[in-house]
Order: structure tokens, then C-alpha cells, then sequence
């Protein structure tokens, strides 16, 4: 999933410092499940926020509305009957959802109340780790199914570097090194002639790097 | 075999012993600077290591550096880190560098930027160190870029990487060692030794497959300056192994002694490495201390350095 973190309550006040009319918007998805901007969010930042004008003698309107996602026409649709009783959208979707609600309500201003981080896992209640960077060329099957791009500081594909100790990483010792995940993820399959292959410099066109990505199916186009 | 002019290959190939040492760039443009330190290495050193930002603070350019020494006579070797500069940027380095004259280069990952001035930075990381490695040595062997266009005026450089036989996990040491030598890797400085047994056991890994035989293992050595320098290696650098009994030592000594405890404690690992088979050269690393490293050469028995054509 994307996993997202809210903001600071000081920058989403200052983001809509001069609205009164605010529809506030949750996304059922992701963000609720890594707790940044579902219901209960929402419901949250909200009371946060009334409370806040309140005390500065500044009140203000917001209506909380959460949608299934937000990276999708059909539920953003549902917002357009009552979209432009409000004068701007705080949206607590990812970075994609954000956008896209942009699109769709052209004539309203939408601004994010999460910052968006990773993609990633949940490993306990409350604790979420990066494991993908969507690089468009998975070479899992290489390194024992530990992605080195995510879980390297260095996106070393021939690691370990030589910071790596007592199994953490240089950058910090909070923070577990890839390579090492890697080379015990081998050694338990018994694949470590693997490691003795030399990964090849990267083709980055599929990443980022190769420019923004759109993806599509033809079979299933309308 | 190649001849790249680089004195480090020419000493190899009549069989000697290499000693190197490193000078770090001004955090300025000053290049007096650069000829001071460069100054205190002269006659000390068969090749000199130009440090490449390190520790991912902002300094004078490796390669400019580097011709500054050049000039001056010696054989500097230009680091190359991966984390600043994209595949097109290094490759051009590389051919600037072979056209300037330089000999030598070092293929390195880089530290995160995390430790330096500017930790905000973004990083590159286009290709790692064992990459960099296999790059430079097609260019030069090949004449071909990365992307496989033919180069007109291939880089003549001699190719080395650095290990640390102290980083973990151990067992993958010498393999990675493997790769950076089937890339093309042909000589090697470590990380400072100070585990002399770890060390050992290291190199008896890297004579088992032989690799000695491929690629000249320089052994690295860094003198203390005092207690509180060695504690700071043993608990703050990631990938440093300093055994408690060299801390004792150093504490054994008053404060005013310790300096020459420090240097005391590099001269013996450097005799006790030049006994280890397959050990070809000495590279110390005294950055910030350059003025020393004649001593310590001078005490190791390590002067004088032979007199190259
Ligand atoms: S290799 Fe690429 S696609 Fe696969 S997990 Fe890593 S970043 Fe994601
Ligand atoms: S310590 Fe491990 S995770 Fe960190 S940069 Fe080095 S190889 Fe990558």
C-alpha cells in the first residue's frame, strides 16, 4: 500500500489560513489503512481545526466526506453536487488522490493534508516500512525477494557496502541494512552462488527516470 | 598486461611493495593548500589517493586536486564516489581524468550523504562501486561506454576499489571482494586495520580463492591521535573494528604520550602486515595528518621508495 503521514496541524492551518468553507476529504483506501487520512482522520483533523479557529475567534465551516478512493472519476464524481458549496478541498488521500480530485473539480482549489512517503507494508499496529520504489522492473527474483532499490540506503545492486554492521545500516542503527536481509534471505535458500553474480548497471528508463509513467491495456479499454 | 603509467602497477610488476597515503581537499579554493599537504608526502609515497568529498562534505573536486599533485610529480589516484554524479557524469570524469594524466582511479559506492554538510541532498546512485569497476575497465579494454558506443581515445587508467574486511556480514567479505575482481578490479586498499586477527582471517578467505593472485591487496592503516580518537572509531564509524585491548593501551599511556603511542601502534601493524602472504602494499590514511605519515613510513621501514624512470 501507499503510506502516507498527516501534517502538521501549523501547516494545514496555514494552508487554509484564509477559508472559511472547507470540505474536507478522507480516502478509504491506503491512507486509512496506514491511519493518515480515513474516517476517523478526518473526524480528527477536523475537530482539530474547528477547535483551533475557535480559539483564534475565526470560525470555520467543514464538512468531512470520505471517499472510497480518490484516485478514481467514479467516486470522485460523488463529490460534484455539493463540491461548490465549499471554498477549498483539503484532501487526506495520497499524493495521487490529491491530484486527482485537482483534475476532476478544476474550478477548486485542493490541497494536501498528509504527506505521502512510501510504498510499503504494516508490520505491526502502528509501525509501517518502505518496500518497493516502483522502479517498472522488478528484479526480485535476484536478491532472495528483498528489494536492494527500497531497502538499501545506497540502492547498492552489489552490496553490502562497507558500512554495514551488526546488521544495520551505516545511515543508522534503527535501521536494518538490505544487504545484509539479503544475504541471510540466500543463505535460508541455499541460492548463495547468487550472490557471486554480478547485477548489471541498471536500466532506469522504466523508473522515474524515464519520465512520467502511464500504463494501458488495451483488451480492457471501452 | 596493460601499462597505464601508473607507478602503483609499475612497483607491482617487478614484484615490490606499494605504499600510498591519501590527501583530502580544501574545503576552499585554495590550491596552496593541496600543495602543502602534497609537500609532506613527497618522496614518502608511490601514489597518492585524492579523496572524492569525502564523508559527503562538499570540497575541492578529486580530479582538480588531483592535477594539482600531478604537476607537482606525483601519481595521484582519483577517487570516484557513485553517490554524487550519474553514469554520464562519471564516464566524462574518467575521460577527463585519462586525458589530464592521471594513472589511477578508485572505484567507490560513496558514503550517504546523511553524514556530510549538506544531508538534504539528493543522491544519485545510478551504478554501485563493483559497476564502476566493470565500467572503467570496459572503457579502457573495450573502448565502449556503459551504453555501448565505441570511445575514440580510450582511458588508460589502472583499477582499484576498496574492501573492508571488518563490515558485515563477514562471510560475504571475500566473495564481494570476487566480484569487484571479476569486474576488473586490480588493486584493493582497506579500511584501517586494527583487528589484525580478523584481518588475517580475512586474507586466508581471499587467498582460498585466489584472489590475492589478481588483485593487489594494499593493506590500510590509520595512526590514533589520542584515546579519544580510537573510541570514537570504535563506537562512531560504521564498519570500524577496534579491539578493546588497543583502546587499553592507548588509555595506558598519559595524554602527552599518546600521539606517539598512536604512531607507535601503526609502525607495528604495518610490520605485522608486510608479513601476511599475499599483502602487496601499504596505504595510510592520515587525513588532516599528512605531516606525519613520513614518520611512520620512516619507522616501518618503509623508505626509502624506489626510483621510477
Ligand atoms: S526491484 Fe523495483 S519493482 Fe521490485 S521491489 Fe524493488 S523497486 Fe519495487
Ligand atoms: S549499510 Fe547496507 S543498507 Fe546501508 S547503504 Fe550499506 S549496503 Fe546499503
Amino acid at each position: 500500500m501507499i503510506v502516507a503521514n498527516r501534517k502538521p496541524l501549523e501547516e494545514i492551518l496555514e494552508m487554509i489560513r484564509p477559508y472559511k468553507k472547507i470540505l474536507l476529504l478522507g480516502c478509504n483506501e491506503c491512507v486509512t489503512v496506514c491511519a493518515a487520512g480515513g474516517q476517523r482522520e478526518v473526524g480528527v483533523l477536523a475537530s482539530e481545526l474547528r477547535l483551533s479557529r475557535a480559539k483564534d475567534g475565526n470560525e470555520i465551516e467543514i464538512r468531512e466526506h470520505t471517499l472510497e478512493r480518490q484516485c478514481d472519476h467514479e467516486y470522485i464524481d460523488q463529490i460534484r453536487p455539493f463540491v461548490g458549496d465549499y471554498e477549498i478541498v483539503l484532501s487526506m488521500a495520497c499524493g495521487a488522490g490529491v491530484q486527482y480530485v485537482a483534475e476532476t473539480c478544476r474550478s477548486k482549489l485542493v490541497v494536501p493534508a498528509v504527506d505521502t512517503t512510501f510504498l510499503g507494508v504494516t508490520m505491526e499496529q502502528g509501525v509501517w516500512s518502505e518496500r518497493c520504489q516502483g522502479c517498472g522492473n522488478c528484479i526480485l527474483d535476484k536478491t532472495g525477494g528483498i528489494c536492494p532499490i527500497a531497502r538499501c540506503a545506497k540502492s547498492l545492486l552489489n552490496g553490502p557496502c562497507g558500512g554495514s554492521s551488526g546488521g544495520k545500516c551505516e545511515i543508522d542503527k534503527e535501521v536494518d541494512c538490505g544487504w545484509q536481509l539479503i544475504i541471510d534471505r540466500l543463505q535460508e535458500l541455499g541460492q548463495m552462488d547468487r550472490y557471486e553474480e554480478i547485477i548489471p548497471v541498471k536500466d532506469w528508463t522504466t523508473a522515474r527516470d524515464g519520465g512520467p509513467r502511464k500504463r494501458m491495456r488495451e483488451d480492457l479499454r471501452l | 598486461m596493460t601499462n597505464t603509467g601508473s607507478n602503483i602497477e609499475r612497483i607491482l610488476d617487478t614484484g615490490g611493495f606499494v605504499v600510498t597515503s591519501e590527501c583530502g581537499p580544501p574545503r576552499g579554493a585554495d590550491a596552496g593548500v593541496v600543495r602543502k599537504k602534497g609537500e609532506l608526502l613527497r618522496g614518502v609515497v608511490d601514489a597518492v589517493n585524492v579523496t572524492d568529498n569525502q564523508t559527503s562534505v562538499v570540497r575541492m573536486s578529486s580530479l582538480s586536486a588531483c592535477v594539482i599533485l600531478k604537476e607537482m610529480g606525483f601519481d595521484p589516484i582519483l577517487q570516484m564516489v557513485c553517490r554524487d554524479r550519474n553514469r554520464i557524469a562519471l564516464q566524462s570524469d574518467l575521460l577527463g581524468a585519462a586525458a589530464l594524466g592521471i594513472n589511477n582511479v578508485l572505484c567507490l559506492s560513496g558514503d550517504h550523504q546523511k553524514f556530510g554538510d549538506h544531508p538534504q541532498a539528493k543522491n544519485v546512485f545510478d551504478i554501485d562501486s563493483i559497476q564502476l569497476i566493470q565500467a572503467v575497465r570496459r572503457m579502457r579494454d573495450e573502448g565502449k561506454f556503459i551504453g555501448g558506443e565505441e570511445i575514440k581515445g580510450k582511458p588508460v587508467l589502472f583499477i582499484g576499489a576498496a574492501a573492508n574486511p571488518f563490515a558485515d556480514p563477514f562471510e560475504i567479505r571475500a566473495p564481494r571482494l570476487g566480484k569487484k575482481v571479476k569486474a576488473g578490479c586490480e588493486f584493493i586498499q582497506t579500511q584501517c586495520i586494527y583487528n589484525l586477527e580478523r584481518f588475517e582471517r580475512w586474507m586466508a578467505m581471499v587467498r582460498d580463492r585466489g584472489l590475492h593472485e589478481k588483485c593487489a591487496i594494499l593493506a590500510g592503516v590509520t595512526p590514533f591521535k589520542s584515546v579519544g580518537m580510537a573510541k570514537y572509531m570504535k563506537n562512531q564509524v560504521p564498519g570500524m573494528d577496534v579491539p578493546d585491548e588497543m583502546i587499553e593501551r592507548m588509555k595506558g599511556v598519559p595524554k602527552e604520550k599518546q600521539t606517539e603511542e598512536g604512531i607507535k601502534i601503526c609502525v607495528e601493524t604495518i610490520q605485522r602486515l608486510r608479513e601476511i602472504p599475499g599483502v602487496r602494499g601499504i596505504h595510510i590514511m592520515a587525513i588532516e595528518w599528512e605531516d606525519r605519515v613520513s614518520e611512520i613510513a620512516k619507522a616501518a621501514g618503509l623508505l626509502p621508495r624506489p626510483q621510477l624512470p
